[in-house]
């Protein structure tokens, strides 16, 4: 069976990253060139036009994809590890630091991501791994939660007690039975949390706390943009453009995964 | 010297319940001892204490030895070298015991890895043998199935294929036949007693069914409430049954079976 969802979500993924990698090789002009003149409208010269330092808008674009993408991925395998591993650890914990550990991780999901975000970067200062250590951090509880009770349900399952009378080890079971078994579900959640991530990180740049230059952000974008709208209308359109199709792909991504990532679901419808 | 014996093995649960109150049987090298008794009786508790596998909470106190080695309280490592490789499980619930994402030949090379080392194509060819042995036709196409793609009783044979792989020298069959149907469970056991006596193993095999138990067992021991209250040869219990519990379960097979032979002409 294939998953249209699958296809669509990749096709849409897939264009994002080809613009990220393009722009990792070459760029229509440096993205501190200010050479161009100041909001120029699209035109042969700046396809996209220009911002009021006369920047090329399309070298920001195709930046502020790499940059979208690398902050997103980052922060989902930061975050991914660090809420898999709580996840786990609270699967397996004694039950007071079990219960414990359920109640710090619904503290830390009623806490809004990006105020979580914007307190460690105000510790940290901006800069690409600052973000990503917000974003990552903050999504850690939101993968720990669901991670949790999977594990628990793994662990009760009477093939956790078989592959225990046949001799493995706690290690052997977590990889051979756990993980594998909470996979599908893990990783649907971190195809949702990237599109999480990727607007997250579009957040904290239209409030000015993204990466720095030579880093540019569709957010970041979007705040300038919306600054001089009434000059130059138009610059909202490709950065929100950009922003919607990837989480929309991303989206897609996650429920083709979850079509895909089950057998027991593969097999039978 | 007996194989298994379990010496006054008492379980109970975290507030103090007594579960399982002083039980103790020894089972020689190739014996087979039937434990038997209601639902709810300790029957499944019994089989984890031995494997020290209890449910978090409970304890468990008294003896248990294999081979004349503790292992009521062994450290986890040695009990990883005792469970599939000298003390082999079938449970009753064949398909909750196989990991619905795995191939079946994945899962019954896993015992083959970790006990006897063999990797790659050895395991293949080991897991793959071992599910001849257990009578699976076409046991290429059953090793590359997952679970929910083969039949009741073809899951049966497989957890049994697993359980025999590493030829452990003692295997426990908690109910193994409870979930099939009639013709099936009939094909397990002649399986069961085939492999049994075939290997010299020593059998603790556990029922509610007092007609299954006695097929296949020598001894039996009878269970109520978590106590033993009768042991002894299937012939004699059955012929003189001496507990009141006892003669309830051998009454009441006798009258399922009587019902059944008024039936024929
Ligand atoms: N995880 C558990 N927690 C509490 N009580 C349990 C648990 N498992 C079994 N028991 C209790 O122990 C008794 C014996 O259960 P079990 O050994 O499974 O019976 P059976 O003879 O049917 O196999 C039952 O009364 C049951 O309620
Ligand atoms: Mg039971």
């Amino acid at each position: 069976m294939r998953s249209r969802a699958l296809v669509a979500g990749c096709v849409l993924l897939g264009g994002v990253v080809a613009i990220a990698m393009v722009s990792a090789l070459w760029t229509p002009y440096d993205p501190a060139d200010t050479s161009g003149g100041r909001l120029e409208p699209p035109g042969p010269e700046h396809w996209l036009g220009t911002d009021r330092l006369g920047r090329d808008l399309l070298t920001q674009l195709m930046i502020g994809a790499r940059v979208a993408l690398s902050i997103g991925a980052g922060a989902v395998a930061l975050g991914g590890a660090l809420g898999l591993l709580a996840g786990i650890a609270a699967g397996f914990a004694v039950r007071w630091l079990d219960d414990m550990m359920a109640v710090v991780l619904d503290l830390l999901i009623a806490f809004p991501t990006l105020l979580l975000a914007m307190l460690v970067i105000a510790a940290r200062r901006g800069s690409l791994l600052s973000a990503v250590t917000a974003i990552g951090l903050a999504m850690t509880a939101v993968v720990a939660r669901p991670a949790r009770q999977q594990v628990k349900r793994v662990l009760a399952q009477d093939y956790v007690t078989a592959a225990r009378t046949s001799g493995t080890s706690w290690p052997g079971i977590v990889a051979g039975h756990v993980l594998p078994n909470i996979w599908p579900a893990l990783a649907v959640n971190l195809a949702l949390q990237l599109g999480r991530a990727v607007l997250a990180e579009a957040g904290l740049s239209y409030l000015g706390l993204g990466p720095p230059p030579p880093n540019a952000s569709w957010g970041h974008m979007l705040r300038e943009a919306q600054a001089t709208v009434l000059v130059a209308p138009g610059d909202i359109v490709a950065p929100g453009l950009l922003l919607v199709l990837l989480v929309i792909g991303v989206n897609l991504l996650a429920d083709g995964v979850r079509e895909v990532a089950d057998p027991l679901l593969r097999g039978r419808w | 010297m007996s194989l298994l014996e379990a010496g006054n093995l008492t379980v109970r649960t975290a507030d103090g319940r007594e579960l399982l109150r002083d039980l103790s049987f020894r089972l020689a090298r190739g014996d087979r001892l039937g434990l038997i008794g209601e639902s709810g009786a300790g029957k499944s508790l019994t089989v984890l204490a031995i494997v020290g596998l209890l449910p978090a909470g409970m304890t468990a106190s008294g003896r248990v030895l294999l081979d004349g080695e503790p292992i009521l309280g062994a450290p986890e490592w040695v009990l990883n070298t005792v469970r599939g490789r000298r003390v082999a499980v079938v449970f009753q619930d064949p398909l909750a015991a196989l990991d619905p994402l795995m191939r079946v030949g994945a899962q019954v090379a896993e015992p083959l890895r970790r006990h006897r080392g063999l990797r790659g194509a050895a395991a293949r060819r080991a897991a793959l043998e071992a599910l001849t042995e257990v009578r699976l036709g076409d046991p290429e196409r059953i090793a590359r199935s997952y679970p929910h793609e083969i039949s009741g009783g073809q899951r049966q044979r497989v957890a049994m294929a697993m359980a025999l792989a590493c030829e452990p020298s003692f295997l426990i069959a908690d109910e193994p036949t409870a979930a099939l149907d009639g013709t099936v469970q009939a094909e397990m056991l002649a399986l069961l007693e085939r492999l049994v006596a075939a290997r010299g193993m020593g059998l603790l095999f556990v029922g509610h069914d007092l007609a299954v138990v006695a097929r296949v067992s020598r001894r039996i021991l009878v269970l109520e409430r978590g106590r033993a209250v009768e042991e002894g040869e299937v012939g004699d219990v059955l012929r003189a049954p001496s507990h009141p519990h006892t003669r309830d379960l051998v009454s009441a097979a006798r009258r399922l079976h009587g019902a059944l032979e008024r039936m024929l002409p």
